[in-house]
């Protein structure tokens, strides 16, 4: 019946039925019989290349006049009177909300000891002994680093794999799979070609600049993993700080200069994770094990303030700053072009 | 030294942690067969602790490392624990086994594994939550368990599953808010995060009168918190989405295991950290145990309308979150003891609803409305007596673990005072005929005799085992109750 | 109630902050305005939480000239409960921030309520 028109998969019905069943990114068909088979970007000829630029462009014009009128129909009726005065509404509702839960929290911090007292209920015993006996039985200067790596390490534990489900539930979403036979997907690459804006142009300035800082920041970040136990410091921030440098070298060179080093892959990213967290899992749980059934440990505490020293702390807080900095730069990647 | 098998919810956890990593470098098939071995393990092992410890005959508390709580972490086991570890072990064992060609179909293949990694951490926080004996402890794996819950919800991508994964993730990030806070809220006023101590401390402060409006506001946040988390009635709009479009087998999870992590952690709450008596002064527990019956009411009066099955049998989630915190509301053992063998009844039954539902849809052309599911209890027998089964378990009929579970409430209510005793009755009988209505219409529909047309329905091993297993454990739970309540409240007793 | 209010500053400033972060999580329609507020909650219980460790005329707990003394540091822990939250916050932002931009490329609105209305009208 309908399917007997010539024209129909161009026709406003069928469009309108795709969108409502919310398929891809609104390809049009005819375009894709015309481009034939895709062949892979390195066997791909100039003139390849511009033909299927130009078909990109087309279709990019074409979703965002389909978005437009999207857009249109519903500010128009966002624009009625009826929901002007609803969405006034609202907004005093929620202000109402707000300052109640503030009321009702406020009336209960009112009967809290004050602030910065020495004989408030939480400088009791327990930050005592962190503070008296830290150093000792730790062998770490830096008393709270020796607080969440050995005496409450089951939290730290837990705490890093929450950044690793955290990362692998990123993977999960934006990572633009290939099909089954091995072969990019439309989607890949679309998202491939959308990825080619971002690339840096002869920004000779910032990559100059970035010369200079990248080694700055990465040794920044080293060190401050290393003194996580002498001195303010430790894995997270470290980490933090070293996927900084790696993202800032990213945004200046480029994606495909950095795929060439072996350093930025997904299979150099798993082992890392998989190794860093291993590691940890295993040292902490021999520490547990011993701790519990009341073994010693034989691990040495050296002397507090040399770098060789407090035991476990500095090759557990190299592992964090390894998984948190590889986790930093996937997220960058992974946001902006859905693969490594 | 200590006995060897006091190490073991040490040993569970930290399997399910470990291996975790591990499955993020192996292919596909490899990733499942760790998953299934490392659910296998913490099954064994916690068998063997509900032996040794009802032998030990109370809980022990176990060192995480060289220094003693408060100032180190420490786990605590007793039998409650014990037992609630190893049904969890053994629902999500069967899940995954009933699920196992779903998540084929469902998952991508290179992501596979990132879901058994998913799968295996979300076990190591309800196991972490179960034994901890430090709330911080607590805050941290409940935050695991979020993330991993949502990673189930859009391991199977489409539109709708994104969207409930959003929604799902906005309303538990307003609870784990809330539960933060009242957290903080506790350590100002109190100074300990060790349970025990807190336990002692808050005593002290209620005795003395000391921060009267502070107290009851930190309950009230912290219940609030874990309640919005459970999908407690109010707060249940993100539950059908979630739990109707995912994959089998995260469906059956998601329903079973993680709603009820909440739960025993909001026990834990009241009998170990603030302690029921201060609970019921400040009428926290009034505040669920309405909340809960209004639920049980909405929830069937919401499946009646439903026109897809999955989404009906979410919705009877939210009335069988409210019967568990009807119980949780009444403030007594008994009412305690009721909540957690229904615990353990909704865990199997509504496991085995999901998972044969997805049986059932396949061998109706994927069609998930009633009018395509017409006889399909013919073409897929053992899901469609699996379906039965958990139907007639949830209405409540004898010789199933809904009955028992009715009967405890039931009894629980008498020992209340005449009005609440008459309205829990009420709500009882009322919410029967209800979860009669739209889930025999469904058993009806199933076994409607249509002609056979459907496609041939493969036997998959996996499955039938899986069936088979949750059909035998819900008539157990409906015939041997006995000695599992019992179990449950030796346990409650050694657990305050 | 407003004298004991300016004795713990922090507490209340952190009081106010949470509760605008947990309205705007709660109500607003916009995600990215949601993912800000719930952002804004989560530093909200930080500071109040770093506020509880707080010690008049001490310092930073990390030992300088082998001084062990309880008198001359503040109160470690609430940091470390501070260190941990952090990460979690960073975590669930990013999950929170990927959903959004997946749900963008399907429905080409941040709103989530057209994004639901939308997405009713698939096929399950």
């Amino acid at each position: 019946m309908a399917k007997l028109k010539s024209n129909y998969e161009t026709s406003a019905w069928a469009r309108f039925l795709r969108w409502m069943k919310g398929g891809g990114s609104g390809l049009d068909r005819s375009m894709i019989r015309s481009l034939g088979e895709e062949a892979l970007p390195s066997q791909r000829s100039e003139s390849e290349h511009l033909a299927i630029e130009r078909a990109r462009e087309e279709r990019e014009k074409q979703d965002l006049e389909r978005e437009r009128l999207i857009q249109e129909r519903l500010h128009a009726w966002s624009r009625s009177r009826g929901s002007r005065l609803v969405n006034a509404l609202y907004r005093l509702s929620a202000i109402v909300v707000c300052i109640a839960i503030i009321y009702v929290l406020l009336s209960s911090v009112s009967e809290l000891p004050p602030f910065g007292r020495a004989e408030n209920p939480v400088n009791n015993e327990v930050s005592a002994r962190y503070i008296e006996d830290g150093l000792a039985e730790t062998g770490s200067v830096n008393i709270v680093g020796g607080m969440i790596l050995d005496y409450r390490a089951f939290d730290t534990l837990g705490e890093s794999h929450v950044l690793f489900v955290a990362a692998c539930a990123v993977v999960l979403l934006l990572r633009i799979n290939l099909d089954k036979d091995g072969r990019p997907t439309r989607e890949k690459l679309d998202a491939e070609a959308d990825d080619r804006k971002y690339e840096p142009h002869n920004d000779v300035i910032l990559q100059k600049i970035s010369n200079l800082i990248v080694p700055c920041l990465l040794l920044f970040g080293i060190y401050v993993v290393l003194n996580g136990h002498l001195s303010a410091g430790g894995g997270f921030s470290g980490g933090a700080i070293m996927g900084a440098a790696l993202i800032l070298y990213v945004n200046a060179h480029g994606l495909t200069k950095a795929g060439q080093h072996r350093l930025f892959s997904y299979r150099v990213y798993k082992a890392l994770t998989f190794c860093a967290l291993a590691f940890y899992a295993l040292a902490k749980s021999y520490s547990f094990f011993m701790g519990a059934n009341h073994l010693d440990s034989h691990i040495p505490l050296g002397t507090p303030g040399r770098i060789l020293s407090a035991g476990l702390i500095l090759p557990l807080n190299i592992a964090v700053g390894i998984v948190v900095a590889w986790t930093m730069y996937s997220f960058y990647t992974l946001f902006r072009k859905g693969d490594f | 030294m200590e006995s060897v098998w006091q190490n073991i919810p040490f040993f569970c956890i930290l399997l399910c942690i470990a291996s975790a990593s591990f499955t993020s470098v192996l292919p596909k098939r490899a990733a499942r067969a760790v998953c299934l071995l490392v659910v296998l393990a913490v099954i064994a092992m916690s068998a063997l602790l509900i032996g040794r410890v009802s032998a030990y005959g109370g809980s022990y508390t176990y060192m995480m490392g060289h220094f003693p709580a408060p100032w180190g972490n420490e786990i605590r086991a007793g039998l409650l624990e014990a037992v609630v570890a190893l049904a969890f072990g053994v629902i999500m064992l069967l899940a995954i086994l009933g699920g196992l060609d779903r998540i084929d179909e469902h998952v991508f293949d290179d992501k596979q594994n990132l879901y058994f990694i998913m799968l295996e951490l979300l076990l190591a926080a309800l196991l972490a939550q179960v034994y901890t004996n430090d709330l911080f402890t607590g805050y941290v794996f409940v935050e695991i368990m979020t993330l991993t819950a949502c990673s189930l919800i859009i391991a199977r991508s489409k539109g709708r599953t994104l969207v409930a994964a959003t929604r799902y993730m906005i309303m538990n990030l307003m609870g784990s808010g809330l539960f933060l806070l009242g957290l903080s809220f506790l350590y100002g006023m109190t100074g300990h995060l060790l349970m025990s101590h807190i336990h002692e401390k808050v005593a002290a402060l209620a005795a003395d009168g000391a921060y009267p409006r502070a107290l009851t506001v930190t309950v009230a946040l912290m219940s609030l918190g874990l309640a919005i988390k459970s999908a407690l009635f109010p707060f249940h709009t993100w539950l059908p989405d979630a739990y109707g479009y995912s994959t089998p087998t995260s469906s059956a999870v998601l329903s079973s295991l993680v709603s009820k992590g909440y739960i025993i952690l909001l026990i834990k709450l009241f009998y170990r950290v603030i302690g029921l008596e201060i609970v019921r002064q400040t009428r926290i527990n009034n505040v669920l145990f309405v909340f809960g019956l209004v639920g049980i009411i909405m929830g069937s009066l919401s499946a009646i309308r439903e026109k897809d099955i999955r989404r009906m049998v979410s919705f009877s989630s939210v009335a069988q979150i409210g019967y568990i915190y009807m119980g949780i509301g009444m403030g007594t053992e008994a009412g305690m003891v009721a909540a957690v063998f229904h615990i353990f009844v909704h865990g199997m039954a509504k496991s085995m609803l999901f998972l044969s539902t997805s049986g059932l849809v396949q061998v109706s052309g994927e069609s998930k409305l009633f009018r395509d599911l017409r006889g399909s209890g013919y073409r897929n027998p053992i899901a469609g007596v699996a379906f039965s089964v958990g139907s007639f378990s949830m209405v409540g009929i004898p010789f199933l673990g809904g009955f028992i579970s009715k009967v405890y409430f039931a009894k629980a209510a008498m020992l209340m005072n005449p009005t609440e005793t008459l309205i829990v009755l009420l709500v009882l009988a009322a919410s029967t005929i209800l979860n009669t209505i739209y889930f025999l219409k469904t058993v009806i529909t199933l076994y409607r005799p249509v002609p056979a047309d459907g496609p041939a329905d493969a036997r998959r091993p996996a499955f039938v085992v899986s069936m088979l297993c949750l059909i035998a454990v819900n008539f157990a739970l409906g015939t041997f109750s006995q000695p599992i309540i019992e179990a449950i409240r030796a346990g409650l007793r050694m657990f305050a | 109630m407003l004298e004991n209010l300016l004795q713990t500053p922090y507490e209340t400033a952190s009081i106010i902050l949470f509760g605008i972060g947990f309205t705007s999580l709660m109500l607003q329609k916009n995600m990215i305005k949601k993912i800000v507020g719930f952002n804004m909650m989560d530093s909200a219980i930080y500071l109040f939480l770093a506020a509880k460790g707080y010690i008049d005329g001490r310092k930073a707990p990390i030992v300088v000239n082998g001084v062990t003394s309880v008198e001359a540091y503040i109160n470690p822990i609430p940091s470390g409960l501070v260190l941990t939250g952090i990460v979690v916050s960073v975590s669930v932002t990013s999950l929170m921030l990927a959903l959004t931009v997946r749900l963008y490329r399907r429905y080409h609105t941040l709103d989530i309520d057209e994004i639901t209305a939308l997405a009713r009208k698939e096929e399950p």
